[in-house]
Parts: C-alpha cells; sequence; structure tokens
C-alpha cells in the first residue's frame, strides 16, 4: 500500500481546490466542504492541512508556523506528514521563500508577497457564534447582511467596560459584505488583511469550512466611529534576543519568576539577529 | 423458546453470562493491566483506584469499559470507608508531563513527556520497536527538584478567585446526596472527576463550540503521581501511604478585568477529561443560560452508570405500562371514528 502524493486522493484534492476557487469568488463568504478525517486530531488545524495538501506541487516551497515558530511540536509535526506523504516538496522555515505558509494563530511579521499563500488553521469559521449559537440563524443573517447582534455585542461591552473585550478571533467585514472570523491571530495580525499582496485562505476542518480573503481586497475590523479597533499594546517591549520594536512578543516567565519578552515570529527575529533586511507590512495600526 | 418474560429458570440467566464468558476465558489480566487508559477511565469513574480489580472488571464486561466502571463502583460501595486522606496540592506531584498552552515558557519548563498529541494517525502494522533507556529518564531542571511550582502563582494577581461559602467543610457524594440549587463546590468536583469522560467532553465541547460562553486557555496541565498523606492513627502525625496516577487541569477565561480559573483532577491518566471538567468547572461558575452552566442538566446527566443504568433499563419488559398507553391511544383513534 502507498499514499498518494501529498496523502489525499485526487478527487479529494479537486473538490478541495473548487471549494477555495468559490471562496475566493466571494471573499468571507464560508464555503461547505466535505472535510476528510486526517491523520491529526481535530483542532490541530486539519482544515488548513487539507488544503495545503490540496495546493501542493513538487515545486511548491513549504513553510508551518504555529504561535509564530517553525520549530514547535505542531509544525513539526505536519511537516513531517508532509515530508512523508509529498515526497520532493521542500521545506523552508524562511517566510520569503515559501510559496505556501500554514498558519496557527500567526500572520508573518516579514511582509507576503504576490506569490505567497497564507493557508490560516480555523477552529470557528462563524464569526456570529459569538451572538448566535444555531448555524441556521447565522446562515440566514448572513444572506441578508443582518449583522447588528455583532454590533450590538461590542456596544454592549463598551457600555459596561469602557472597552472592547474581544482578544483574538475579531471579527472583520470583508469587501462591504461578509462579516468574517480572523481566526485566533492576535488583533496585531488584524491589519495586515487589508489590501494585501498575497492571498489568505481560512481552513476549519471539523466545522468544514473553506473561505478565503483575495489580494487587495478591503478588511476592516468592527469598530465605531468613536471608538476605533486597537491592537494589543507592544509599546516600551522590545525582543531580548534581537532588540526589535514593534513586533508581536510573547511574554516569558523565568525560574525566577522575572519577566522579559521575545518575538512570537522566530523566522523574522533570527533574520534581525543575522543583519538580514526584512520588508515589514506597511498600513499597520498600532495600539 | 423466545424472550418471553411470563416465567424463567434461573439457569437461563446463567446461561446468557456463560455465551459471554466463553470469548474471554483466555485473556489475561496482567496484559489488560498494561492498557493503562482503559484501567485508568474504569477506575476514574468508578471512584476506585485498583488497576487489579479495574482490569478484572474490564475482561469481566468483554471490553464495555462502561460496564467494568459498574462493577467496580458496586464493589466499592461493599467497602468500608476506612479513612480520609489530607488535602493535596497539585503542586506536591511527582510530574512526568506538564504543558501550558498560555505562556510559551513557565518555570521549570515544558514537559512533554509520554503524549500521543502529535501522533501522526496512521495505523502502524510494524512491530513496535525498542525504546531506548533514556527515553524515560525525565529533564527537570534540577532546582525544582522534581517538584514543579503552578503556572498559577506567577499570575495570581490577574486571576479572580473566589472563597467558596462551604468554608472547608467536605462533602463526600458517595455517602450524601447531592443537592439542588448551589451544591457545595466539593460535591461539584467529585461530580465532574467521576463523570463518564463522554459526557463531559461532549458537555465541554458544546460550550467551546457556541452552545456556551466558555472558550478557556489551557494554563497548565499536569501528569503524574499525587501521594497520599493520611494522619497515623495513633501518634496523629501525617505519613505517606503511597501515591496515585492523576491529571490535573487548570483553565482560565477572561470574565471582566481578571481571568477566572476551572479546575479538573481526575484519577489516572487521561488529558481530556481533566481538560473538559476543567472547562465545565467554568461554565458551571458561569451561570448563564447555557445549557452548561445549568447545574442540574451537568450534574445530573453526567454519571456514566446512572445514564447506561436508565437507558438500558428500557429492555426490561414494560407491558403494563405500555398497555395503558396503547389503550389511551385505542380510545383516541375510536373517537375519532365515531366523529366521522
Amino acid at each position: 500500500m502507498k499514499y498518494n502524493f501529498a496523502y489525499l486522493d485526487e478527487d479529494t484534492k479537486k473538490e478541495i481546490r473548487r471549494k477555495v476557487l468559490k471562496a475566493i469568488a466571494i471573499p468571507g463568504h464560508q464555503i461547505p466542504f466535505a472535510s476528510r478525517v486526517m491523520p491529526l486530531a481535530k483542532g490541530f488545524g486539519t482544515g488548513a492541512l487539507q488544503i495545503t495538501l490540496s495546493l501542493l506541487k513538487k515545486e511548491d516551497v513549504v513553510k508551518v508556523i504555529d504561535q509564530g515558530r517553525d520549530d514547535s511540536l505542531n509544525p513539526l509535526n505536519i511537516k513531517r506528514l508532509i515530508k512523508k506523504t509529498a515526497p520532493g516538496v521542500e521545506l523552508t522555515e524562511d517566510t520569503a521563500r515559501a510559496t505556501i505558509i500554514q498558519t496557527r494563530h500567526r500572520i508573518p511579521e516579514e511582509k507576503l508577497r504576490k506569490h505567497q499563500i497564507l493557508v490560516l488553521q480555523c477552529p470557528f469559521p462563524e464569526p456570529l457564534r459569538w451572538v448566535e449559537k444555531s448555524e441556521a440563524k447565522t446562515r440566514k443573517m448572513h444572506a441578508e447582511m443582518d449583522y447588528s447582534k455583532a454590533y450590538l455585542y461590542i456596544y454592549e461591552q463598551l457600555l459596561r467596560y469602557g472597552e472592547i473585550l474581544i482578544g483574538t478571533r475579531y471579527p472583520v467585514m470583508v469587501n462591504n459584505r461578509y462579516l468574517m472570523d480572523s481566526t485566533p491571530i492576535p488583533r496585531w495580525d488584524i491589519p495586515k488583511l487589508n489590501y494585501a499582496d498575497c492571498v489568505f485562505l481560512f481552513g476549519a476542518g471539523r466545522e468544514k469550512r473553506i473561505y478565503a480573503v483575495p489580494p487587495y481586497t478591503k478588511v476592516e475590523p468592527l469598530e465605531f466611529e468613536d471608538h476605533k479597533f486597537r491592537t494589543e499594546d507592544m509599546s516600551n517591549k522590545r525582543c531580548a534576543l534581537c532588540g526589535s520594536e514593534n513586533v508581536y512578543l510573547d511574554e516569558i516567565i523565568r525560574d525566577n519568576g522575572e519577566k522579559y519578552y521575545v518575538c512570537s515570529d522566530s523566522n523574522f527575529c533570527e533574520k534581525i539577529r543575522k543583519g538580514i533586511k526584512v520588508e515589514r507590512w506597511e498600513n499597520v495600526i498600532r495600539s | 423458546m423466545g424472550f418471553v418474560a411470563v416465567k424463567v429458570e434461573p439457569e437461563k440467566i446463567e446461561k446468557a453470562e456463560r455465551l459471554l464468558k466463553e470469548k474471554v476465558k483466555e485473556v489475561a489480566e496482567e496484559q489488560i493491566k498494561k492498557l493503562t487508559f482503559s484501567v485508568d477511565k474504569v477506575m476514574s469513574e468508578a471512584g476506585l483506584y485498583s488497576e487489579e480489580l479495574a482490569a478484572g472488571a474490564i475482561k469481566q464486561s468483554m471490553g464495555d469499559l462502561l460496564e467494568a466502571t459498574f462493577l467496580l463502583r458496586a464493589f466499592k460501595n461493599t467497602l468500608r470507608r476506612i479513612d480520609y486522606t489530607e488535602p493535596v496540592d497539585g503542586k506536591e506531584m511527582r510530574v512526568i508531563r506538564r504543558i501550558s498552552s498560555a505562556f510559551k515558557d513557565i518555570p521549570g519548563g515544558q514537559i512533554l513527556g509520554p503524549s500521543k498529541d502529535y501522533s501522526l494517525r496512521l495505523i502502524t502494522f510494524d512491530e513496535p520497536e525498542e525504546v531506548p533507556k533514556e527515553d524515560f529518564k525525565l529533564s527537570y531542571t534540577s532546582k525544582f527538584d522534581g517538584k514543579l511550582p503552578k503556572v498559577r502563582e506567577f499570575i495570581k494577581d490577574y486571576l479572580s478567585i473566589k472563597k467558596t461559602k462551604d468554608n472547608g467543610a467536605f462533602c463526600d457524594i458517595t455517602k450524601e446526596p447531592v443537592t439542588f440549587p448551589n451544591p457545595p463546590r466539593s460535591a461539584v468536583l467529585q461530580c465532574l472527576s467521576m463523570g463518564e469522560e463522554g459526557a463531559l467532553v461532549m458537555l465541554a465541547y458544546s460550550s467551546l463550540r457556541g452552545y456556551g460562553a466558555v472558550h478557556p486557555t489551557i494554563l497548565e496541565l499536569r501528569q503524574g503521581y499525587l501521594p497520599l498523606i493520611i494522619k497515623h492513627p495513633l501518634t496523629g502525625k501525617k505519613v505517606k501511604v503511597g501515591e496515585v496516577r492523576a491529571t490535573e487541569c487548570e483553565v482560565i477565561w477572561q470574565e471582566n478585568n481578571k481571568l477566572k480559573v476551572g479546575y479538573g483532577l481526575v484519577l489516572g491518566f487521561n488529558e481530556r477529561k481533566a481538560i473538559a471538567m476543567a472547562t465545565l468547572d467554568l461554565c458551571l461558575q458561569a451561570k448563564d443560560d447555557t445549557p452548561t452552566s445549568d447545574e442540574e442538566f451537568v450534574l445530573y446527566h453526567i454519571d456514566g452508570v446512572d445514564a447506561m443504568g436508565f437507558v438500558e433499563h428500557l429492555k426490561l419488559p414494560h407491558y403494563i405500562f405500555f398497555a395503558s398507553i396503547f389503550d389511551r391511544i385505542k380510545k383516541l383513534q375510536e373517537e375519532k371514528k365515531d366523529e366521522i
């Protein structure tokens, strides 16, 4: 017995590629797909992995990250599967070299370009799940573009606490039409979705949904004129390894209880330390 | 002769049992004992820690783990409770695995230990490889000498922890009934800890997915051995009398300007149950109008032995009950005919 190139059979790949095209044609709209059982536990990135594997060609260069890191267990494991079932495909940690980047919870600090596809692992494709638990009802709300409950949700938070409390999975409006769950990326990464050069694909395996943000598409976080969206506060902090400021930092507690910060994006941090020039995203809102 | 409940000789029941027993005659209990996760599930849901008895129960039930739990729990109820151990802090655990999903690095380090989390789920047809001896060694940082601090200690200023009204009073649910509303916290945690794994996982999942308000982060999850300490009956001094395998989990969820903590502790190695328990503990504290915040809904229905018993009782004869309902339906149809 031998596995097909990139694990999935060709019919499955075809279905997923067609659904991806449909998702790109209707930015932010969730497209149902059959979703196969993958050899990873659901919730570990099975949706994004199905997209990644369906798009793979022998000449592709793949990068996999989790929380910004290339070398933690989940990406190593996913790369192990790609290596095993898609021989010939190059694996890299270099953000700029990759043609396909599968990610969990981060968009790299380095600006992504035209030829690149970022595949985001998505636990909850439905942005209205915060306010409505029934799928039948949320589908209708999308069809009617009835997003009043979502605005009310953040408005109530403003009234009660004076702040919007949504940390990650920040809802964004795509192409003035669909409200979209941005996946558990930090708010820091939200502005990168707006008018980007690259393609963003979102795969939710357990929930069986694919959606996309095509290049040069307007993506706006939910906000009010008098209370704007804010990213996490990274001011007055710098990476203890590369010294970078204005990057998304992880807080680390030493054995003696002291705190320090390091870049969450391991490849970015490494490049800065090596003195390699890195192109950053423009148009990034600071907290 | 079919299944006729008019009159049955007692031998019939024995014959039904014999038909099942025959198949597992050759299975050795020693082998079953090595199936740690099955044994631990049964011990945890039965609330009795004995690998030998659990393995025997699994054999006797032909691998039906709920049935094995039932056997073990029934046996437990024939035993006298000799004593209660002293309360033990999870900090005292001899840890073999410990992770935090909230922080990248934690004092004492992330310890992957034995885990299936990152296994490729490919069925292996090959013979298992020899495991190198050094794989069994643990890499603690020497500073902590095997006893790792709890991650919560490092963010305690941000945690919202309320004292319970129980004042340390302890309710043993195997001896006292759980009453509603507001059962004591010790009773809630025992119900959850002895609950059926599948039921806990399903309810926690429903909350994560949107039918509840809680989608927490794992502050710390640890597996290892907890000491059993009792007061010596003569000297009154605390003495360690043994250890049990256990899994402990603390999860956090935002509540206003603080983080609320959910707590899970289960006998044996069962991480998904410990995580589900901690999540449900948070759900129950939330007291909103979601199913998982309804303490009666959750606590009445998660007990596997209760649930299987009542679902399976439907197989008992219900002739009288049914005849009575049937009588009403016949009557209604007759009346309808009369109307026409």
